[in-house]
């Protein structure tokens, strides 16, 4: 059983440690798929259906062959059904983009239309346009239940019956989805712009039938994921079979609008709840009925009640089937629905009780890391400063407090392997097959076999992003990617320091048990002046190397991890604009392994939370089944404008990795939906919180 | 008359060097920058000029790259990320390393050459001048704090080097 050092004893490990890459990607010279630039290269472009429902009946591809510079034309299926609008028809490799896009409007399709529906409602009616011509378009779960409903309600001081709901949001990574591949006979390469790099390997695979090891993948730096990377997807394969007939590398990455269009989003969810409290502040019931779209096929669960207990409880939940892309998992899936209705509910049931919001909470949450979060974060915003009466405010700009909670796992899991080389020139290598998204694991690495070989991160040569040495690590996803690699790299990096302590103490005759590391040199521990440098020491391996491989340690990592975040908004209810001023992210973290990285997690999670509970929105057409903003002009997104002051308290409870990457995403919908009420007495139980709802809604509370 | 594929001989200036090529006329700068020259440190976000990936500039003025036919900008100046950095890292890029302000990076080339225009004639600005002079160039990961926090540091970075020379 290994153990990580602690705070007093580690010399790099929790520090600040700038990023390995980060030269290569402030010079332009970090190559994305998207750079990858080969002889012979063409570039593929996938043709989309334009309709929200349509029956593929033929498909022509002779003009298009015919276009001077066209290498290549294949079908999805001749027989599809497409689903949605974007759903993938065809696609093309050309000598140029142009001449691609060229290509494609050549392609004459004939369909069959069918009739469509873009929203849960509607396609929750009887006698809707079905979505699939073999199944209804809801999907409804079993009916869960706990205790009793009818008897809490009845001894219940106050109850509350409320429908809440979240929108459709889309990743919009920076880089678009996209694959370059290159066959060679019966095997291929394939640069991905994955966060699984052995996921791509595993599914092209099986697709072309080949063994996995003549399917080689390559993500060195990849312009983020979020949740929508796993998998080659139909344009990967749609990029290797376009290579395979052209017999010539082939290029295929997603335009922005197929981005919006195709290749994943965060599923709706509505919850129409009823839910009783007690006197003294306790949660007592909640009856649930919760559905949701994930799009044509695409599931939409998420977990309800959240965070807080709630002995009496029933949920049915159903997922809704609608004429739209596909959901893909996306940052925390589930989470951040599950607390922007959860904290919205409670605040209103505390409000109701007269009681202190945070109280409330207090009263009903289980969690000792959160009850310590609280204090901390009320503290730091100043939870004292907020509207005791919310619905009696007055004036044109309004200032208001509020809350909200998280829960995540990260705890990782087995399956990484990972080989450490000390070669005889001092030269460290540490290789594994992992991905670096943007969250950093490429430095966490070189800090984690730095610490453990005395040396600094920059001596450490990580090698990632590459499927080729065979050492399989799993998809950067669930936030485990920190808390089941470092482990393997910690336990391969802890058993070739020992054996190069053995070297050590043959060569200053002394007992390997001695000796110890620190500062680039071996020393013997009780008499400093004895060392060796660490070029010294390896070069005592002469034509040998140290060789050795790690393996995951569950006891230096840990699962669970609490997040409270405390939001100040300024509500204008002049131009209905809600301004963020402020926002203290309390986030347990675990073992920090580099803090500026960690640090700039819970930033990009609390910003990515606020765009969604103000700005994001899928927003689709019903009359023509088509996404009216499919573009980042009218899909918006938080620019640096939209700004607050944010406050991040890394909130270390235990000396253990865990994953970071989505819980600071989860609470703050949740707790600017409430600031908003503490400022204006106006509720908004559905996101985003738009200036048309704020104004419609001061409208009729003044009416 | 089909101007499909329709190709024009130019002559491009890309960070103080003359490149003769032969361009389709419907290709964009980025297009050339990046296909024809390899030069793929400017990135493509969106091809529509929302997100400021591609940003180059332009004489010295920051410009979405995707927006201009490679064809209109003969006899300019262009200068590319891959033109910043001289022996070493400039300052703004040493900056943006150092504070954290690097993700992913896919944004951070058009954040840096934004940030370079910037700072060319502003050499003290406030917080807000930063946010908004960056306001063009979306970033889906950092949040921007950092970057706003590496802007104003290579702001700073400048002034006391100006004062060395
Ligand atoms: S690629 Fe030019 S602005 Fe997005
Ligand atoms: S660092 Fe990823 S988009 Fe800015």
């Amino acid at each position: 059983m290994s153990s990580w050092p602690s705070a007093q004893e580690a010399k790099v490990l929790g520090k600040r440690v700038t990023r390995l890459s980060g030269v290569d990607k402030v010079t332009g010279r970090a190559k994305y798929t998207y750079d990858i630039r080969l002889p012979g290269l063409l570039y593929g472009k996938i043709l989309r259906c334009p309709y929200a429902s349509a029956k593929i009946l033929s498909v022509d591809t002779s003009k298009a062959e015919a276009l001077p510079g066209v290498r290549a034309v294949v079908v999805v299926d001749e027989n599809k059904t497409c689903r949605f609008v974007g759903d993938e028809v065809a696609a093309v490799a050309a000598t140029s983009t142009d001449i691609a896009e060229d290509a494609i409007r050549l392609i004459e399709v004939e369909y069959d239309i069918g009739n469509y529906v873009v929203d849960e409602q509607t396609s929750m009616k009887p006698g809707a346009p079905k979505v699939h011509e073999d199944r209804e378009n809801v999907r409804p779960g079993g009916v869960n239940e706990q205790g009793s409903i009818d008897d809490a309600f009845a001894e219940a001081a106050v109850t509350l019956e409320a429908t809440y709901s979240t929108q459709v949001q889309t990743h919009m990574c920076l880089e678009t989805h996209g694959h370059v591949v290159e066959w060679d006979g019966e095997s291929m390469t394939v640069w991905a712009s994955t966060q699984a790099v052995f996921g791509v390997r595993g599914s092209l695979a099986d697709h072309f039938e080949l063994p996995a090891d003549q399917v080689r993948v390559i993500t060195e730096h990849m312009g983020g994921g979020f949740g929508s990377k796993f998998g080659p997807g139909v344009e990967g394969v749609l990029a290797a079979r376009l290579a395979k007939e052209a017999e010539a590398p082939v290029k295929l990455m997603l335009d922005r609008k197929e981005e919006f269009l195709a290749v994943g989003n965060r599923p709706s969810a509505i919850a129409e709840i009823r839910a009783a409290a007690s006197k003294d502040g306790r949660l007592l019931a909640m009856d649930m009925k919760t559905y949701g779209t994930g799009g044509a096929s695409g599931g939409a669960g998420f977990p309800l009640p959240y965070v807080y207990t709630v002995n009496n409880r029933r949920r049915q939940h159903s997922d809704v089937f609608i004429n739209a892309g596909n959901a893909r998992a996306m940052r925390a899936p589930g989470h951040p629905q599950a607390s922007f209705i959860m904290e919205s509910m409670m605040d209103e049931l505390a409000y109701e009780l007269g009681m202190d919001p945070l109280e409330f909470r207090r009263r009903n949450d289980p969690n000792e890391v959160r009850q310590g979060q609280y204090t901390v974060g009320a503290r730091e915003i100043g939870w004292h400063r907020r509207n005791r009466n919310p619905r009696e405010m007055k004036g044109t700009l309004r200032r208001g407090i509020g809350m909200g909670c998280g829960l995540w796992g990260g705890g990782g899991g087995k399956g990484t392997q990972a080989r450490c080389t000390i070669h005889s020139d001092g030269t460290v290598e540490v290789v594994t097959g992992t991905q670096d998204l943007g969250t950093g694991i490429r430095t966490a690495i070189a800090i984690v076999a730095a610490e453990g070989l005395g040396l600094a991160p920059e001596q450490i040569h990580v090698r990632i992003g590459d499927s080729q040495p065979g050492l399989p690590s799993g998809g950067s996803g669930g936030s485990t990617t920190t808390a089941s690699v470092t482990p393997v790299i910690k336990t391969a990096v802890d058993k070739a320091r020992v054996q190069l302590l053995q070297w050590v103490a043959e060569e200053m005759e002394v007992e390997a048990t001695a000796l110890t590391v620190g500062d680039g040199k071996i020393f013997l521990a009780d008499d400093l002046s004895r060392n060796l440098s660490w070029k010294e020491a390896t070069s005592l391996l002469g034509t040998d190397m140290i060789v050795t491989e790690g393996e995951w340690d569950s006891n230096l990592r840990q699962s669970g991890v609490a997040g409270v975040q405390f939001a100040e908004v300024e509500v204008d209810l002049q131009t209905g604009q809600i301004q963020p001023i402020r926002i203290v992210a309390v986030q347990d973290c675990g073992l920090v392994v580099n803090r500026l990285t960690a640090e700039s997690q819970v930033y990009s999670g609390v910003i990515q939370g606020l765009s969604w509970a103000l700005l994001e929105d899928r927003i689709m057409d019903p009359s023509t089944g088509l996404m009216i903003n499919p573009d980042m002009e009218y899909y918006k997104v938080t620019g640096s404008l939209d700004m607050p002051d944010i406050q991040v308290i890394m909130y270390d409870t235990h000396r253990k990795v865990t994953g970071l990457g989505e819980p600071p995403v989860i609470p703050t919908a949740g707790a600017i939906a409430n600031a908003v009420f503490n400022a204006t007495g106006l509720r908004f139980r559905s996101i985003p919180i738009t200036p048309d709802k704020v104004l419609t809604a001061y409208k009729e509370a003044n009416a | 008359m089909n101007r499909y594929g329709l190709k024009e001989k130019i002559e491009l200036r890309i960070n103080h060097a003359t490149h003769h090529i032969e361009v389709d006329v419907r290709d964009t700068l980025l297009d050339a920058l990046r296909d024809q020259l390899g030069l793929t440190g400017t990135k493509r976000g969106c091809d529509m000029g929302e997100c400021g990936a591609c940003t180059v500039l332009m004489d010295g003025k920051p410009i979405n790259s995707c927006m201009l036919l490679a064809v209109d900008v003969m006899g300019r100046n262009i200068m590319t990320i891959e033109g910043l950095a001289q022996d070493e890292l400039h300052p703004i890029q040493q900056a943006f390393v150092e504070n954290g302000a690097v993700q992913c990076g896919f944004c951070t080339p058009g954040m840096i050459l934004t940030a370079k225009a910037f700072l060319d004639h502003c050499s003290n600005p406030t917080d807000d001048d930063v946010r908004q002079a960056i306001s063009g160039n979306l970033c889906r990961c950092t949040g921007y704090r950092k970057i706003v926090e590496a802007i104003l540091d290579a702001a700073s970075r400048l002034r006391r080097g100006k004062r060395h020379v």
